[in-house]
């Protein structure tokens, strides 16, 4: 401590080097991390591929020349009328309508993600404004706001999704709304716990004894300091929010036919699944492939915004090596992570 | 880089001007609920129970007492960061006790404090720059270029690299952050500054060049202090008046020397006795008065003098009335202690300490806990 002391001091008091000194913030080390994560970045790339493949379906649609809704009922179906399998013209083959199950799956992405992405993005806002409030302010706020945030939890969220669908009749704006409100919950009380911990932190005091307002507290001091845990939350809520968009539309309460999406294309395929493996095959492994990306984001991304854990993680593996190996320590740290 | 010794001002006569702080029976109860959802109020912790005193246009009060006496909460008080349960702080004449947070907003520019861990203090997600130019955005009194030309102003004062104003407080050490806190405090330029412990966790080099600093501000600023610590030596080394408190009371105030060198209460002079001396042959020399048990529950203080379950002098008058704060005779008029049997000169307190204490001193090993005036 005293080393670095003197070191500094002399460099005040000679004439020190003129350079603007950039800190590196967390945030640019935990990206460095992240891009050390094989996994992590294996999950990025897929995830990056298919929003390009969703977001191009149009064009790639007209390049193939089969629009999403349009029935081959010629080339689309066999003289029996069942299904064609994959092709060069029909590269995921067809499904009973005849329509191309290839352009209709990357239209399915389309609602997929935008859901995923929509609904957890509201979710969060919600979950990170409620969290940070009832942790902030405590007493009544807090009590209200927490037994809400378990009341939410407590909810049948199929039978609420079965029920609302009724009311208001299934659609896209249904889903979203339907899957936000029940994601919020789990990250309000996240958030929660932390700005609980948070708040007995000095420079917490030191804020309010500048004068701050809880609101610039809150932004500023708190919200900061909970990025971190919230951007995990979110990157594994997002296939969550994709499987739950997949269920709602497999029990038709969700996005509803002719619109394609992963869950509804299931649902029709279940029928065909003996003579037309490729109708549930291919909606199912996208479905996977995105839960499975997310989710090991997710986890890549914890570990680099908080490498204790990971440090946890690996001490633990090494612990399970030497028990395996029985009395002989492992030697090798490295290559745990 | 600074000047060796603490510029000391010689204690003027205390007029109605002089006063900046004064704090009249302050008193600060934590309410302690029992379990249940309706959480009924089962007792209180007596934080703070009846405390006066004044702090004196640019000089600095020492504040010290054992861990749970009540010093922090008393400073939080006159900071206004918590709300007191009874009692005035008076502040430049105008009464701040119970204001509002926007009513106080005036008066945070005046009151700054500085904090005892040099970590906690300061966010960890924020660089340098904002964190000191905080109070400047909040009162709105600089923005843009003036306020970066402010908070490198600020920076070099307190002797750190102005070019650091990008980094992160992780990338300092323990003294540097100290010094970021304290130009955080100064950037409002205000009158006063409340130190809590502001270098208890800090090597004793560097604790040196922190409160050397803090001596040259004073003298530059005009700041008034009031320093929160537990180590009798820092406090002597800054302090114009010291206050002893002890389980939410002050037991003895007064100008530095006479506190010191003649103490009236036998709790200061057990602090005294127990605190470390630089000067081997005068630590040999030495008594250490020891007192025996803890600090007592201040949810469920004593009667009467609040420390007479540990005092060596206490008899039946200590337990039955509490004894008032006031000069004794042959003490300066300002030296103010409250004991009934207070210390005289030259009195030998280790004779007529416990028993607990004798099995202690001859190494027999007595039960329980027998510890020493508790100043680290």
């Amino acid at each position: 401590m005293s080393l670095t002391e003197l070191e500094f001091q002399g460099e005040t008091t000679g004439s020190g080097p003129v350079q603007v000194i950039q800190g590196r913030s967390p945030w640019v080390l935990a990206w460095r991390r992240l891009r050390q994560d094989k996994v992590a970045v294996a999950s990025l790339i897929v995830i990056l591929l298919l929003a390009l493949l969703a977001i191009l379906a149009p064009v790639i649609a007209a390049w193939v020349g089969h629009p999403p809704n349009t029935p081959y009922t010629n080339q689309g179906l066999s003289s029996t009328g069942l299904p064609v399998a994959p092709s060069s013209t029909f590269f995921f083959g067809t499904d009973d309508l005849g329509r191309d199950l290839f352009i209709r799956v990357l239209y399915g992405a389309q609602v997929s993600l935008l859901v995923g992405f929509v609904s957890t993005l509201i979710g969060t806002v919600l979950g990170v404004a409620v969290g940070m409030m009832a942790g902030y302010f405590g007493g009544w706020i807090d009590t209200v706001l927490a037994r809400s945030t378990d009341a939410v939890l407590a909810f049948p969220y199929v039978v609420l999704a079965l029920a609302l669908a009724v009311v208001f009749g299934p659609s896209l704006l249904e889903v979203i709304v339907v899957i936000s409100f029940f994601s919020w919950a789990a990250i309000a009380r996240v958030v929660r716990g932390q700005t609980l911990s948070i708040k007995e932190k000095e420079y917490i005091e030191a804020a309010r004894s500048i004068g701050a307002s809880p609101m610039r507290i809150m932004v500023l001091d708190i919200l900061p300091n909970l990025i971190a845990p919230v951007l995990v939350l979110a990157t594994l809520a997002i296939p969550t929010a994709i499987v739950f968009e997949a269920t709602l539309s497999f029990l038709g309460v969700g996005v509803q036919p002719p619109t394609a999406s992963w869950g509804n294309l299931l649902s029709q395929a279940q029928a065909f699944y003996q003579t037309s493996w490729w109708y549930l095959i291919f909606p199912t492994a996208f479905l996977l492939l995105t839960t499975l990306a997310f989710n090991l984001l997710g986890d890549g991304v914890r570990d680099a915004l908080d490498p204790r854990t990971e440090r946890l993680f690996a001490a633990q593996r090494k612990r399970g090596r030497a028990r395996s190996k029985g009395a002989k320590p492992a030697a090798t740290v490295e290559g745990a992570s | 880089m600074t000047s060796p010794q603490a510029a000391t001002p010689a204690a003027a006569p205390p007029g109605e001007d002089d006063v900046l702080v004064r704090v009249e029976n302050l008193v600060k109860y934590f309410p302690i609920r029992g379990p249940g959802l309706l959480a009924r109020t089962v007792g209180h912790v007596q934080a703070v129970d009846g405390v006066s005193l004044e702090l004196r246009r640019g000089q600095t009060l020492g504040l010290v007492g054992e861990t749970g006496s009540g010093k922090t909460t008393l400073a939080r008080c006159i900071a206004g960061l918590i709300p007191i349960t009874s009692g005035r702080v008076i502040f430049d004449g105008h009464d701040i006790a119970g204001l509002s947070r926007r009513a106080m907003r005036p008066y945070r520019r005046d009151i700054q404090m500085i904090f005892q861990d040099p970590y906690g203090s300061l966010n960890p997600r924020r660089r340098v720059g904002s964190i000191i130019g905080d109070p400047f955005a909040v009162h709105h009194t600089a923005s843009g270029a003036a306020r970066k030309r402010a908070i490198q102003e600020l920076m070099e004062r307190v002797g750190l690299n102005p070019e650091h104003y990008n980094r992160f407080p992780a990338e300092f050490s323990g003294g540097q952050r100290q010094r970021i806190g304290l130009a955080r405090a100064l950037a409002l330029r205000p009158k006063l500054i409340i130190a809590d412990e502001p270098v208890s966790a800090l090597d004793v080099s560097i604790q040196a060049q922190i409160l050397n600093l803090l001596a040259d501000l004073q003298n530059d600023f005009g700041l008034t202090y009031l320093f929160i610590a537990h180590d009798l030596e820092v406090v002597r080394h800054v302090s114009n008046q010291v206050t002893v408190m002890y389980l939410g009371r002050i037991c003895e105030q007064g100008p530095k020397d006479p506190v010191y060198e003649k103490p009236r209460h036998p709790y200061t002079a057990a602090l005294l006795s127990a605190a470390p001396a630089a000067d081997p042959d005068a630590a040999a020399a030495r008594q250490r008065i020891i007192l025996t048990g803890d600090i007592p529950s201040p949810i469920n203080p004593p009667s009467g003098c609040r420390f007479h379950p540990r005092c060596p002098k206490a008899q039946d008058l200590c337990h039955e009335q509490d004894p008032p704060l006031e000069t004794k005779p042959g003490d300066v008029p300002e030296h103010q202690t409250a004991c009934h049997f207070p210390v005289q000169p030259g009195e030998d307190l280790t004779t007529t300490s416990t028993i607990a204490a004798a099995d202690a001193s001859t190494g027999t090993g007595g039960e329980g806990s027998s510890l020493t005036g508790g100043a680290a």
